[in-house]
């Protein structure tokens, strides 16, 4: 079972997540759309966004960090007090975004404007974001210390998939909702392609802070599409 | 200088009808499908009035155009430290119109009328939403709904406009047999300094170097709805149902092939000119910059005189083909703003560089000065240019809204049209008398021939020289394929691969 959810299944759901990605890129870019539904309520929106985004994309980026240095997460955990701090502040961003989540699917289920876009997979996202979530902060408060344990065993597990040689016994042992945590975590990269979370995967809007503010096209130079610097 | 073309419209607002053809017009090509319903590219407001979203004027609010502050141009979005607080508030927009301040779009449910059960009282057809299909209680707003309410309370009273007006001229909002209103008709304004596109994350939006449209790439759109919030006009709008914002393209597909937008083809009152301008790029920042009272003269400083053999030359080496040059030499365009300086940009300190033009309304004053002087207005009279002061609508109301509140640039524009009627009424009618009309055109800086002109284009114009439109050479710019256009109708007219009308989420 274990060879089969973590030694097998990530191929597969990787593979999904970026062929998928690079077919829907390809064929139907316009439908590649974060799909804001602040132009129907905004009210809620507000305080379930900005929660949201900030407290999960603090979470992820640490575990972004975690993944390329892991080395950086287990030296400052070496002293308790920074080990508490690091866990106290990745709960709260925790909790932040769990909060901002319940709002977004409280406005989704109670405003009728916003229920009338609502499409399938924004609900299948959902459940897969809150079962992320919370197995992510149940991992917290049950077993210490977390992210002792993401650097010093799921870590070395993600870098064994990529090379292609699984280490499956890495997180073979370890409680059943880390596993959820880790499994559910490829499952969202799988639903990338096929959801609004593609905006996810975005690369445009970094670019925005060093172009320049205007943007020329021109349908009969070469090239097409440049940019033309106007000022700055 | 980097010489570019830009198509322009103007309107005479003296002579819109506020009938709405335009935006049913181009309602009817554009915006009839699901997401877009709500959406008027062209819309048609009274003022004073709130307009349409409600008081888009008001940039308190909205936050809307560029400011300039320490000397560079920096987007009124942008409060704080420059692009990365725009980008910090990509997940929540706090200045982004809702669909309440637009009007929630409705149809009725005609049905009932044919399958109500027989009883005693007549059925009625109840509004539904067009967004969640209910039933709704009241329709509480439209795109038009303050349409005619020159004196309102509600309305009129709360023009953005008003700022400034000294308490007698407001008096006239609510004094009924003084009220007054016009009509302003408004589309994109395809402006030389875009705030929509500096303000879009994605670089969706873009102007076309060769025509100066403003368009908004819908592959690359992403949502971040920062051209609705950013745009002072409020003239991208997005689209609730397939998540992309979307954008009055000029009809472009239309102008590519020479003929004239659907609004300004369709315009009842012929109040609608189109033509072509050339403008040096390599100004518009410093334009851009320029205070408030230099603001529209500097306008008229970067379009450049497409007679000149210098503006030529350039143009040609810019790649300009001779049918652009000579469309530019024959515009409308150009002759209304920047020859004989009559039309002014709406709102031109918003400091987008709009590219439409308006011919400030004239004729309460003649109403006006027919009561003050208890008969026929007396051309003789020599108060008849005080009179322009005197007038129903407060010339501080126009400037406010078209000349970023320089009175004499209104001023200006009424006393050429007022020193075109009397010319013509010598002409026709011959009570006027010649010196007055020597008097009158010579106030204003005109001359017979100017006056002559001024009278053919505006008065009698026939659509070829209201419409001076350069056709597109395609065999070497294409963008879209003449044979689709028809199938293009109720598109967004993006895309020359995508035939199908998209009108919902596909994920
Ligand atoms: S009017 Fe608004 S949408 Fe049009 S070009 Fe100007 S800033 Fe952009
Ligand atoms: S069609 Fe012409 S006259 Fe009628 S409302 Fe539009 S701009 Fe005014």
């Amino acid at each position: 079972m274990n060879q089969f959810l973590f030694g097998a299944m990530p191929y597969i759901l990787l593979t999904i997540a970026v062929v998928g990605t690079i077919w829907r890129f390809t064929t139907n870019r316009y439908s590649w759309s974060s799909q804001s539904s602040q132009f129907l309520e905004n009210k809620t929106l507000f305080f379930g966004s900005f929660p949201w985004h900030y407290g999960i994309l603090t979470v992820l980026f640490f575990h972004i960090l975690g993944f390329f240095i892991p080395s950086a997460i287990l030296g400052w955990n070496a002293e308790p007090v920074r080990l508490y701090i690091f866990e106290i502040g990745g709960l709260s961003f925790g909790f932040l975004a769990l909060f901002g989540l319940l709002m977004l699917i409280y406005r989704r289920l109670t405003n009728v404007r916003v229920k009338s876009v609502t499409s399938g997979w924004d609900v299948l996202v959902l459940i897969i974001l809150i079962i992320q979530v919370v197995t992510g902060l149940g991992n917290a408060l049950l077993y210490r210390w977390g992210s002792n344990w993401y650097a010093a065993a799921a870590v070395p597990w993600m870098w064994s998939v990529l090379s292609m040689s699984p280490e499956v016994g890495r997180v073979g042992n370890l409680p059943l909702i880390t596993k959820a945590h880790i499994f559910n975590a490829l499952i969202f990269f799988a639903f990338i392609p096929f959801s609004r979370l593609a905006h996810f995967v975005v690369i445009n809007p970094y670019k925005y802070l060093w172009r320049p503010y205007q943007v020329v096209r021109w349908y009969s130079r070469e090239p097409r599409t440049a940019n033309i610097v106007q000022y700055k | 200088m980097d010489i570019r073309a830009q198509l322009s419209m103007s309107f005479h607002m003296d002579k819109c009808i506020g009938c709405h053809t335009c935006s049913v017009s181009c309602k009817n090509v554009w915006t009839t499908r699901r997401g877009a319903e709500y959406k008027w590219w062209n819309n048609v407001e009274t003022r004073p009035g709130t307009g349409y979203p409600l008081t888009w004027e008001d940039q308190e609010r909205y936050r809307g155009g560029w400011e300039v502050s320490g000397g560079s141009l920096r987007l009124k979005l942008l409060k704080g430290p420059g692009k990365i607080r725009s980008l910090a508030n990509i997940f929540f927009q706090p200045n982004l119109p809702t669909v309440d301040d637009y009007y929630e779009p409705f149809t009725f449910d005609y049905q009932h009328l044919f399958n109500a059960p027989a009883g005693d009282d007549q059925p009625v057809a109840r509004p539904k939403s067009l967004i969640t299909g209910e039933f709704m209680e009241k329709v509480v707003l439209g795109p038009n709904w303050d349409d005619d309410m020159g004196g309102s309370p509600l309305y009129a009273s709360n023009d953005p406009n008003l700022k400034g007006l000294s308490e007698s001229q407001k008096e006239l909002l609510t004094k009924f047999h003084k009220l007054f209103f016009f009509y302003l008709p408004r589309i994109c304004n395809h402006c030389l300094n875009p705030a929509c596109v500096a303000s879009c994350p994605s670089g969706a939006l873009y102007k076309r170097g060769e025509d100066g449209i403003v368009l908004l790439d819908q592959d690359t759109c992403r949502a971040w709805r920062f051209c609705v919030s950013a745009c002072p006009f409020k003239k991208p709008y997005y689209n609730w149902a397939t998540g992309k914002s979307e954008k009055c393209i000029f009809c472009y597909p239309r102008t590519e092939t020479g003929q004239a937008n659907a609004c300004a083809h369709a315009c009842t009152g012929r109040i609608r000119f189109v033509g072509l301008l050339f403008y040096d790029a390599d100004r518009i920042e410093e334009v851009a910059k320029t205070p408030d009272e230099r603001l529209v003269d500097a306008m008229r400083d970067i379009i450049l005189d497409p007679c000149d053999p210098r503006v030529i030359e350039e143009a040609k080496k810019a790649g300009i083909e001779d049918n652009w040059i000579k469309a530019a030499q024959e515009s409308p365009a150009y002759n209304l703003f920047k020859k004989w300086r009559i039309a002014l940009p709406n709102h031109p300190e918003f400091r987008t560089l709009p590219m439409n033009f308006y011919l400030p309304p004239l004729s309460p004053i003649l109403h006006n000065a027919k009561a003050d002087t208890g008969g026929m207005f007396d051309p003789e009279s020599t108060e008849f240019f005080t009179a322009i002061d005197k007038m129903r609508v407060p010339v501080r109301f126009l400037a406010n809204m078209l000349s970023a509140g320089n009175e004499a640039l209104i001023l200006e524009s009424l006393k050429k049209q007022l020193a075109v009627r009397m010319f013509i009424r010598q002409q026709r009618v011959g009570d006027v008398g010649d010196a007055a009309v020597k008097q009158a055109l010579s106030a204003a800086a005109l001359t017979p021939k100017d006056a002559t002109d001024i009278y053919r284009l505006v008065s009698l114009g026939t659509f070829q020289e209201r419409f001076v439109i350069p056709e597109t050479h395609r065999e070497i710019k294409s963008t879209v394929d003449p044979r689709t256009i028809f199938e293009k109708r109720g598109s967004i007219g993006f895309g020359s691969k995508k035939t199908e009308i998209i009108t919902g989420r596909q994920w």
